[in-house]
């Protein structure tokens, strides 16, 4: 039908170059124009005809397929009840995906790499794993299993894959019908509070922790329980949740133990709305309190001899949480901004025993027991800006402060050190698609006292199968 | 710090309790048919807005605290809301919208898709396992979808059950004459061949005959590359598509460039309610996208 009037544009075109044409040639004209008019028109009927009947084809088709498309609202079938072939047994095999992680560092060669002024999550026997890694290395290898499993519950879990080790990450199951706000969780997870506390580093914007998360939670950079978690958010307008858990309390900044009744317990607030279409943003205060017996690490007596403390008593660590997404008009797409900031404080309250476990001779050659309390803090603030669907660019600023470290009756033979860690980062990343994900990443380390450490990583993040989606 | 949680338990008791059914809706076409079924016994929240992207959607805070009061969550579902409605279901709380529960409504389930994947493999882009979702450009589809909510609406809220089913009836009645209007005056574009951005109008394409030639990503949710789109333009040599069309949400830049290579117009369409002033609701919808169409065309 287009190139109908084409045509016969172009007939009268070259008509109109036969200035003497006579009648007769004009009527001629006049009947070829008819002539191919009708040839058109009866193959447009005919092309609409087999198209009909196409049509009617595919209707006729297999029941598995809805009838195509209504015409007419009154001819409509009753609503298909959703027809889907019965499936095999596999195809309620929970979703899978696979993460994969790995780096190229570029750094000091530190094999005590600790935060200066800050005990150890490690203990004494863990230092320099994975944090100082250099060269080529994997990190963790993560398999994510997650489905509902009935009704009522969901299920997943998160296995860390390492050389000659599996590590269950996260094993839990939530609640999906208590209603009401209520939420339910149960098994081992990754606790609620803080804001990156619940990211995997999968998901974290750099490639390494804040130094906060390093010096609150250790290498894992998280605090993670088996314990039970229940939630209720608020059903107002703007979000209002509340959390508690109680748990095991196995992890650092506590110890385990094998007791009745929770070894850790934690509760928090988060709040969180939208500003315009454009920006959101949520803020929350968290509180864990977890309780150590026999707590160990290194310290350096007043002769610079090595000591060891083992600590007995209570942890209570605050946090408050600020999160902050700008997209212009909402759509992160191609551009989009994300601020986070987390700040904490730290209160160790118990005693300290002083000992010479390897024997040097040091002050401790009695064991001495002490008051212990300290109150440190620290805060990381950190900003990653989406110019183009593919790249990033991020800046991130972590502060820590020793604060107060009072050794009470150990503080004539134990040597702390009052410490201010820095480390200031940048990095940059590129993202071929939502999967696959390739950073450089610059950072000036100064968290340990007496030298500046230039690193280097350049890392890459794979996920394969199951798009989970991500929290906030 | 107590005072403030106590302050705010009271202010989520005290919440008042509105007559209307809560409904969520994920995107605004399916905001805009609850409110032509509904009218006044709906109170929809409409999750985003049509200049959003719909694959990239993040599980903001807002949207939490929405479907813990919503008593129907609206969804397209084949997928296109994977990245972070089943994250809002499952954290909200709410045991009423849980997939399966009839306070879960997916328009997928009601029509027939169009472009199934016969292979699933990430290589091909970021396919959709179920099918294409964008099928509200199909306007026919509108009355099976239609149809079935009004039929939800009356079971979640069964006192205007009645109210539903005639609000349905009189918009299908209204609908069914604007098809037929527009199918009348879209018949110039039967067969036009296109380029597209994205593969968003496959639907649309199939209900009036274009031929799309092209995508301008050169897999589904990839950006547009120079080498690709250099590809497209040699190819308008022997087979030249007329316009080349893209969604209020996405980037103007490729299918500018193309076009001003080609010497063919760049259409921007509304895709959604509210995707242009023109786009108010349904019927402005469909009335923008073929005015826009023919507009290309001449």
């Amino acid at each position: 039908m287009l190139h109908k009037p084409l045509a016969v544009a172009a007939l009268l075109a070259a008509s109109c170059g036969a200035q003497a044409a006579s009648d007769a040639d004009l009527a001629a004209i006049r009947s070829q124009i008819d002539e191919m008019k009708k040839s058109y028109e009866q193959r447009i009927a005919a092309l609409e005809k087999k198209l009909a009947q196409a049509e009617l084809d595919a209707q006729a088709k297999p029941a598995a397929q809805a009838e195509a498309r209504p015409a007419t609202p009154d001819k409509q079938a009753p609503a298909p009840a959703v027809a889907v072939a019965p499936a095999s047994a596999s195809a309620f095999n929970p979703e899978v995906s696979l993460i994969l992680q790995g780096q190229y560092a570029q750094m000091k060669n530190v094999p005590d790499r600790t935060i200066t002024g800050f005990w150890p999550a490690g203990g004494h026997d863990d230092h320099g794993k994975g944090v100082s890694t250099r060269g080529f290395s994997l990190n963790h290898t993560e398999l994510i299993f997650s489905a509902g499993i009935d009704p009522y519950w969901r299920g997943q879990a998160i296995l860390a894959v390492q050389d000659e080790a599996v590590e269950v990450e996260e094993a839990w199951f939530q609640s999906l019908a208590i209603g009401r706000g209520v939420g339910l969780k149960g098994g081992r997870y990754r606790s609620g509070i803080g804001y990156l506390n619940e990211q995997h580093p999968h998901q974290w914007d750099f490639a390494n922790a804040p130094l906060m998360y390093d010096a609150l939670f250790g290498q894992e950079a998280s605090y993670r329980e088996d314990g039970l978690q229940l939630k209720w958010l608020a059903p107002t307008p703007v979000f209002v949740e509340f959390g508690a858990e109680v748990g095991r309390g196995a992890n650092f900044p506590g110890t385990d133990s094998n007791k009745n009744g929770a070894g850790a317990w934690a509760a928090y607030v988060h709040v969180g709305d939208d500003l315009g279409v454009a920006n959101n943003w949520r803020t929350g205060l968290s509180y864990l309190k977890t309780s150590s017996g026999d707590r160990e690490a290194d310290f350096v007596d007043i002769n610079g001899l090595q000591a060891q403390g083992l600590f007995n008593g209570d942890t209570a660590t605050w946090i408050a949480d600020f999160v902050w997404k700008w997209a212009p008009d909402g759509n992160p797409k191609y551009r989009n901004f994300k601020f986070q900031s987390e700040y904490f404080v730290r209160k160790d309250k118990g005693e300290l025993t002083c000992m010479d476990e390897g024997g040097v001779g040091n002050t401790c050659a009695t064991p001495a027991t002490g008051d212990y309390d300290t109150r440190q803090s620290g805060w990381y603030a950190q900003g990653v800006y989406q110019f183009t669907p593919e790249w990033r660019a991020g800046l991130r600023y972590d502060q820590l402060d020793s604060g107060r470290q009072n050794l009470g009756a150990n503080a004539a033979s134990l040597v702390v050190q009052d410490y201010k860690p820095k480390r200031a980062t940048a990095m940059v990343d590129y993202s071929w698609s939502e999967f696959s994900r390739v950073r450089l990443q610059y950072a000036q380390d100064k968290s340990m006292a007496g030298f500046t450490d230039n690193q280097w990583i350049v890392q890459y993040i794979m996920s394969l199968g199951a798009h989970g989606a991500h929290k906030f | 710090m107590i005072r403030l949680m106590l302050s705010l338990l009271l202010a989520a008791l005290c919440f008042p309790a509105t007559a209307a059914l809560q409904v969520f809706a994920t995107v605004p076409e399916w905001g805009a048919l609850l409110r032509e079924i509904g009218g006044d016994k709906v109170n929809v929240f409409v999750a985003t807005t049509a200049l959003q992207d719909p694959h990239r959607i993040e599980a903001r805070p807002s949207l939490l605290a929405q479907a813990r009061r919503a008593q129907l969550v609206v969804a397209t579902g084949a997928d296109l809301e994977a990245g972070w409605l089943p994250l809002v279901v499952r954290d909200s709380g709410n045991a009423g919208i849980q997939r399966g529960q009839p306070g879960y409504f997916e328009a997928a389930g009601y029509v027939t898709l169009l472009d199934v994947p016969a292979t699933l493999d990430r290589t091909q882009g970021d396919v959709h396992a179920a099918g294409n979702p964008h099928l509200q450009l199909d306007p026919r589809n509108l009355f099976r979808i239609g149809e079935a909510l009004a039929t939800r609406l009356g079971e979640l809220d069964p006192p205007n059950a009645a109210a539903y089913r005639s609000g349905y009836q009189a918009f299908a009645g209204k609908w069914q004459a604007a098809i037929a209007r527009w199918e009348k005056e879209a018949a110039p574009l039967r067969g036009v061949p296109m380029l597209v951005h994205h593969a968003s109008f496959v639907y649309l394409a199939h209900w009036l005959g274009l031929k799309q030639t092209g995508t301008l990503e050169p897999k589904p949710g990839v950006e547009p590359s120079s080498g690709h789109l250099s590809g497209l333009l040699a190819r308008q040599q022997s087979a030249p598509a007329k316009m080349v069309l893209r969604t209020a949400y996405q980037s103007d830049g490729p299918s500018q460039w193309i076009a001003g290579k080609a010497g063919i117009p760049a259409v921007m369409l509304p895709f959604t309610v509210g995707g242009t002033p023109e786009a108010g609701d349904l019927f402005g919808l469909f009335d923008d996208t073929i005015r826009r169409l023919l507009k290309g065309l001449n």
